[in-house]
């Protein structure tokens, strides 16, 4: 049974249709990240879970009850805002503990839960400390701190770590995955950042234009994409996608069933490089990133295809130099006219936790 | 620096030009003080007296003559009551329209200030007769309205800068913890325009205290302000100035001892959004 259920969602600004019928279910204990392009309607649809929105349609369920029409303050939620919002007239301890209080919880109770938070979160030193004289890790963390203390049905978190430096967004993405760990807390997180996605979920909903394009394990979205938006939107450097009007010496090669207007995709790990002449085409190297760990190398065949080939040797390719791709059309997604998945690559054999 | 002096002279001539501007403006309000303790001879001598003998005598005629304490207290009163009233009005109006921002309350926002821009005697007649037909002629009840009225523009401006400036997120975050809206307006939003709803209300104490046409028009003997006090003095018989200066100097003593101390919070309220 699910233990958050979004039905027929809908939501409109004006003449805008911003949500579009979302149907999700969510099980208890779950991660599930939003992710999607700016615009996209995924902050607008973490609000009308937290009922800072109202919705223009459909029925929000959680844990058995209908809470579409119950106001923030009686859903039972948490929410770490991007812009961790703090109170900043109150100390460390008066925010954290500001929702039991409300709540009339006993004041040993309330220094009890604080303190346990603050002691998970590394804020013991900080709790007498106001807002103004915290850094924005700090900060960040006194917002988790807010939402852990009240142990909520559900947390949610809109973009926590947009505002960090690159740094310490590693850390404390780190820090959110032992978090949920030990919690096992209900989790929504929404994020533009696609690492973010893949490394924190369980499961994954791609967002786009307020419709979901495909939900599923990160895992699941890398290898068997539903369409070509989500090919293209998970996994960096992007999966290059050509047309296939523009390679029919392959299709025709290699009988690939692939319709006249539709796509190949190929992920840029399945590009390898060799001697000019000895692959499927040739192609010259356009630019090389080397990024230490791995090597990515832009190339553009005769006939003005672009690709990128990713490879973890070091490379002494250099621009303008000719080379021979290696593709493993198996490996290949097909997509039709319209970018609907019509073959996935090779099924690859998927680790159980 | 270029400049090896310590006082180079683009320095020298703005102070100068500074304390120049100061006591241009200072000038009238001194003047008066030292009047005040003048007899009515030497107020009229000339050349003007800088050094005379102080007398306290000018106070005395005028507490004899009129009651002081009557008219500071009804200044009092209307000042404080359209300040009050002006707060709760006005302090709604701003957080609907900081908060809850619609298609039309820009608009609002610049009608209201609009008012503000007709003199006020082009509502003198109208004011006048609907305060005769509601029986309020010579009552305090009358400026009290009027006063809240004049300022209501100007104190929904300020409070609608001030709250504009709160992050709406900090009142949603209140919300998921579980505030009702009281809640949120107590703990949260209260503490955080204290500052701006301080500035407001010495603004409105200020400009009520020193308001003259209404008061003037609308009152008479029971409900008079210190403004009708000092107008007193103006008489046909001729002009009084040493008795004038110390009436005019009783009116003002007060409201120029608050604003001393509260200097810091005027200028902020008045300054605040010039920054941003």
């Amino acid at each position: 049974m699910a233990y958050l259920e979004l039905q027929g969602i809908e939501k409109e600004f004006g003449d805008v249709r911003v949500i579009r019928g979302i149907d999700l279910q969510i099980r208890q204990g779950e991660f599930i990240v939003f992710v999607g392009p700016s615009g996209c309607g995924k902050s607008t649809l973490l609000r009308l879970i937290a009922g800072l929105e109202e919705t223009s349609g459909g029925k929000l369920m959680l844990d058995g009850r209908d809470i579409t029409d119950e106001p923030s303050s009686k859903r039972d939620l948490a929410m770490v805002f991007q812009s961790y919002a703090l109170y900043p007239h109150m100390s460390v301890f008066e925010n954290m503990s500001f929702a039991l209080k409300l709540a009339k919880v006993e004041e040993s109770v309330i220094a009890e839960k604080v303190a346990r938070a603050a002691k998970i979160l590394n804020l013991t030193d900080y709790l007498q400390r106001t807002p103004k004289e915290l850094s924005g890790g700090q900060r960040q963390r006194v917002a988790i701190g807010r939402a852990i203390v009240r142990a909520p049905k559900v947390f949610l978190f809109d973009e926590p770590l947009s505002n960090l430096d690159a740094a310490l967004r590693g850390q404390t993405r780190i820090e959110i995955a032992k978090l949920h760990r030990s919690l096992g807390a209900t989790t929504i997180y929404v994020t533009h950042d696609q690492v973010e996605a893949m490394t924190l979920a369980d499961r994954v909903v791609v967002l786009r234009d307020g419709k979901i394009e495909q939900v599923g394990t990160p895992l699941e979205l890398y290898d068997r994409p539903a369409n070509q938006f989500v090919a293209q939107f998970i996994g960096t450097p992007q999966m290059n996608v050509v047309a296939a009007k523009d390679i029919q010496a392959w299709v025709q090669q290699m009988a690939l069933p692939v319709e006249p207007d539709g796509f190949l995709g190929l992920r840029p790990e399945h590009v390898t490089l060799c001697a000019a002449g000895q692959g499927l085409t040739n192609a010259r190297v356009e630019l090389v990133e080397a990024l230490g760990a791995e090597t990515l190398v832009y190339l553009s065949t005769a006939a003005g295809v672009q690709f990128v080939a990713r490879q973890t040797e070091r490379t002494s390719l250099a621009v303008g130099m000719e080379v021979g791709l290696r593709i493993d059309l198996d490996e290949a997604h097909l997509f039709d006219a319209k970018g609907r998945i019509t073959r996935t690559g090779k099924a690859r054999p998927t680790l159980v936790h | 620096m270029a400049q090896r002096s310590k006082y180079p002279p683009l320095l020298i001539v703005r102070t100068l030009a500074a304390w120049a501007i100061t006591l241009l403006l200072f000038f009238p309000l001194g003047w008066l003080i030292l009047t005040a303790f003048k007899t009515e001879l030497q107020a009229i001598a000339v050349p003007p007296l800088l050094f005379f003998t102080p007398t306290l005598e000018n106070f005395a005629v005028v507490q004899e003559r009129s009651d002081y304490l009557l008219y500071a207290q009804n200044s009092f009163i209307t000042s404080v009551a359209s300040t009050v009233l002006g707060l709760m009005l006005a302090f709604p109006a701003a957080y609907a329209m900081a908060f809850f921002k619609g298609k039309h309350t820009k608009d609002i926002l610049m009608w209201m200030l609009s008012t503000k821009m007709m003199p006020a005697v082009g509502a003198l007649v109208p004011v006048y007769v609907m305060a005769q037909f509601a029986g309020l002629l010579d009552t305090r009840t009358a400026l009290v309205i009027v006063f809240t009225l004049s300022n209501l523009p100007i104190m929904v401006w300020m409070l609608y800068s001030y709250l504009k400036e709160i992050p709406h997120e900090i009142l949603e975050a209140s919300r998921m913890d579980g505030a009702t809206l009281w809640q949120e307006f107590r703990m949260v939003l209260l503490p955080l325009t204290l500052g701006g709803l301080a500035s407001t209300g010495l603004l409105c104490l200020v400009l009520s205290w020193n308001e003259a046409f209404w008061s003037l028009n609308l009152s008479a003997a029971k409900a008079g302000t210190l403004a009708s006090l000092i107008a007193s003095y103006s008489s046909p018989e001729g002009l009084f100035w040493s008795k004038l200066s110390a009436a005019s100097f009783m009116a003002i003593a007060p409201i120029v001892v608050f604003g001393w101390f509260c200097q810091k919070q005027l200028v902020q309220g008045l300054t605040f959004g010039a920054v941003k």
